[in-house]
């Protein structure tokens, strides 16, 4: 096996860790903050949470197919990004507003 | 012997051809337009059929076997092929010859007798209809092609019947003559599927090929069992005992369908059809028996109730009732070609007998009731003479054609068993009363009707008969065409046709079917006694004699016999009140049946309450999940993580993901 281009110095569980702490930072947001933006931005923070994790094992199994999913997740963030954030748009020119709870006229 | 093609569907589909345009285009054309689409499409069919009886040398004696026809195949299932082909021989030349010709005088006819009726245009495209489904009922080459146009007869029967379905009884009529009727096809159909289960084809010349190389059948075996089947099929369409009732309340429709359809060629459709069939019930003695019984039942307690009744269609269709008895007893007791003979005689003069009641009640501005007419021969000549003539061809006078094939029929009936022969003698007796008697009820004597308010005769009944059946007999529904005034003769277009039939149903014996279609039934061997005809003729002419007596020179006799013999009166006036002991046995269970126990407990018990029983569960379901949909993102994404927390927590508990 060649070595490494850099030390170790950082175990993998480190990273794993990071991983699931941001995750639950993208949790919590997406639960308690009102704002569509932020609840957005949460999303995004969970979907790149998952993305180190794939990149981790990836590393660790020796296998590629952690990278490739990664950039599929990129992908689909960016398409996600694009449509939401026109979504988000196009609502507050309507409403006037972006509170999270105001949008449920869908109910009854 | 081979034949050019002889474009034998043109004969069934002129008649459709004037179906369709009278019944597609009929409200839009005049009433002389729709008569020549009428008539003209039957008469072409006569003269088509005439022409290639020519071609195919049936009045040379040519004809010896069948000549057919291949359209196209219909059905095509594994070993079973069912085409569409049509088939002559010499049976079915004389019934096409029968139904075209005796159809076109009548629709002829029709065109005077409706020429007051609304609906004109439908009434003749109905008539068309039935002359294509009667055409392919006889022209048929397999069994199949003959139940299609046995069912098309029974349709265009129903609309018929209800011609005016404004009224009860009329639309009630056609429901009992089509409900009745469904008996019988159910007795067909089960038939039907006999014969492919044991010969694999329907088609006439293999099953009956194949019958011909089996043995006859002593005890009950299968091919008894598809003969008695098709008994309740031929029961059913020519009115037997016990699917007779139908064909007395038929008479709800216009006078010319009583005669086309209800007289001379639908309700024969059952003899034709055991005629066609003949090797079968050849080969099942126990069946043919039964079939010589059951007419011979059905001629003798037609004739009775025929003696009593006022209402002149009435008479005229237990008559009717009774004639179809004597052909089943000719097919029954191996005369197959004299039962055939018979049809032919009886459609001359069954149909004259209902045409010249049509003109009589015609002339006395819709009335049936024979007690409100009489004296008519001062003002409908014509009528009179041609009905005389119908009347003493029925009643066997002889030399005449009904006693040509009767005493065929008889002696027939002789040689199988003697006492069948006298009650059929006894039977012809009451023919020529009964048929005499309405026609001196009709003609002699004084006019007994309103002179001035004639019109629309709903006289109430005659309450010193002390009888009330059906009340609407006694009304004069079947026609209105609203003209009061004195009786009158009906105009040429309806006395020409009746001329016509006179001359056929006194000259109609000389034309010798049995010879005609030796090719088909052998001919008997032997003479049979002269003193058979001649006993059958003197009873028939003993049947006039009294009838005058009692109804032109002593008429206070009947009323005297009447009260004499009321109780065994009232019981034949009222028919044997088997219309009644149907009601009570079959229909009413029946109705009463379907109505607590498969309507209220099974349908709407049983099958609604699945339903709505499921449904309402749905729906309480449903009314407590709603509660999760709050309209509120946050709290499906809470759903969610919760979700995805237990899924976890399982995993790890589990042993995690492998």
């Amino acid at each position: 096996m060649p070595p490494l281009p850099f030390p170790a110095a950082a175990p993998l569980s480190w990273y794993l860790t990071l991983s699931a702490v941001l995750f639950a930072l993208g949790v919590a947001g997406f639960l308690f903050r009102r704002n569509i933006i932020t609840v957005f931005m949460s999303i995004e923070l969970m979907l790149n949470a998952v993305n180190l994790s794939f990149i981790t094992f990836s590393y660790k199994l020796k296998q590629v197919d952690g990278h490739i999913f990664s950039f599929f997740v990129m992908v689909v963030a960016a398409a996600e990004a694009a449509v939401g954030l026109a979504i988000i748009l196009t609502v507050f020119k309507n409403r006037q507003t972006l509170e999270i709870d105001e949008l449920s006229s869908l109910k009854n | 012997m081979l034949h050019s093609p002889q474009q034998l569907w043109l004969i069934p589909l002129l008649p459709f051809a004037g179906f369709a345009l009278n019944g597609l285009f009929g409200r839009r054309f005049s009433k002389p337009v729709i008569n020549a689409i009428a008539c003209g499409s039957v008469f072409l069919s006569f003269l088509w059929v005439l022409k290639t009886l020519s071609a195919l040398g049936a009045f040379s004696g040519g004809l010896q076997e069948s000549y057919g026809e291949h359209y196209y195949t219909w059905i095509q299932s594994g070993a079973l092929n069912i085409g569409v082909d049509f088939a002559i021989d010499r049976l079915t030349s004389v019934m096409l010859m029968i139904v075209t010709g005796i159809g076109f005088l009548i629709h002829v006819y029709a065109v005077g007798y409706m020429s007051h009726e609304g609906g004109y245009y439908r009434f003749f495209a109905y008539l068309n209809l039935f002359m294509f489904f009667m055409l392919v009922l006889v022209l048929g080459a397999n069994f199949l092609l003959l139940f299609v146009g046995w069912e098309g007869v029974g349709l265009c029967s129903y609309l018929l019947i209800g011609f005016y379905f404004l009224e009860k009884f009329a639309s009630d009529a056609a429901n009992k003559a089509f409900i009745v009727n469904r008996i019988g096809d159910f007795g067909f159909s089960l038939a039907v599927f006999l014969i492919v289960i044991h010969f694999g084809t329907l088609d006439f010349n293999t099953v009956f090929a194949k019958v011909k190389t089996m043995p006859v059948e002593t005890s009950a075996g299968w091919l008894t069992a598809i003969a008695l089947l098709l008994l309740v099929g031929a029961c059913g369409k020519s009115a037997q005992i016990p699917l007779y009732v139908w064909l007395p309340d038929a008479m709800a429709g216009p006078t010319p369908v009583s005669a086309l359809i209800h007289a001379a060629t639908m309700v024969t459709a059952g003899v034709y059809m055991i005629a066609r069939s003949s090797q079968i019930f050849l080969h099942a003695h126990g069946a043919l028996n039964i079939v010589a019984l059951v007419g011979l039942a059905t001629a003798f307690f037609a004739a009775t109730i025929g003696l009593t009744q006022f209402d002149i269609k009435k008479v005229y269709a237990y008559s009717t009732v009774s004639q179809l008895g004597y052909m089943f007893l000719g097919l029954g007791t191996g005369a197959f070609s004299a039962g055939i003979f018979h049809v032919m005689t009886h459609a001359f003069f069954k149909a004259l007998l209902f045409l010249g009641a049509g003109s009589v009640i015609h002339a006395c501005g819709g009335e049936q009731d024979m007690r409100k007419m009489g004296g008519l021969r001062k003002y409908t000549p014509i009528t009179m003479w041609t009905l005389a003539c119908a009347t003493l061809a029925i009643a066997g006078v002889p030399f005449l054609s009904g006693a040509a094939s009767k005493d065929l029929i008889l002696e027939s009936a002789y040689e199988f068993a003697p006492w069948m022969y006298w009650v059929g003698v006894f039977t012809a007796g009451m023919t020529a009363f009964y048929v005499t008697r309405a026609f001196c009820m009709t003609f002699f004597g004084e006019y007994r009707g309103e002179i001035s308010t004639a019109g629309h005769g709903h006289a109430p009944v005659d309450a010193a008969h002390g009888h009330d059946d059906h009340a609407h007999d006694d009304h004069g529904h079947d026609d209105d065409h609203g003209h009061g005034g004195t009786p009158h003769e009906s105009p040429l277009v309806m006395t020409i046709p009746l001329m016509v039939l006179a001359v056929l149903s006194l000259g109609g014996g000389f034309i010798n079917i049995p010879k005609f279609l030796e090719p088909i039934f052998p001919l008997h061997e032997g003479e049979s006694a002269a003193w058979l005809e001649w006993t059958a003729s003197a009873a028939g002419l003993f049947g006039i004699a009294l009838a005058y007596f009692f109804y032109v020179v002593a008429p206070s006799i009947p009323e005297s016999i009447v009260s004499t013999f009321s109780i065994p009166y009232r019981w034949i006036y009222n028919k044997y009140f088997v219309d009644e002991f149907y009601d009570a046995t079959i229909i009413g269970p029946a109705v009463d049946g379907s109505r607590s126990l498969l309507w209220r407990a099974v349908d709407a018990g049983g099958i609604d309450g699945t339903v709505n029983g499921i449904g309402s569960v749905a729906r309480r379901i449903g009314g407590f999940l709603r509660r999760l949909q709050s309209g509120s993102i946050r709290s499906y994404a809470a759903w969610v993580v919760v979700g995805s927390i237990l899924l976890i927590a399982y995993a790890g508990f589990s042993g995690g993901a492998k």
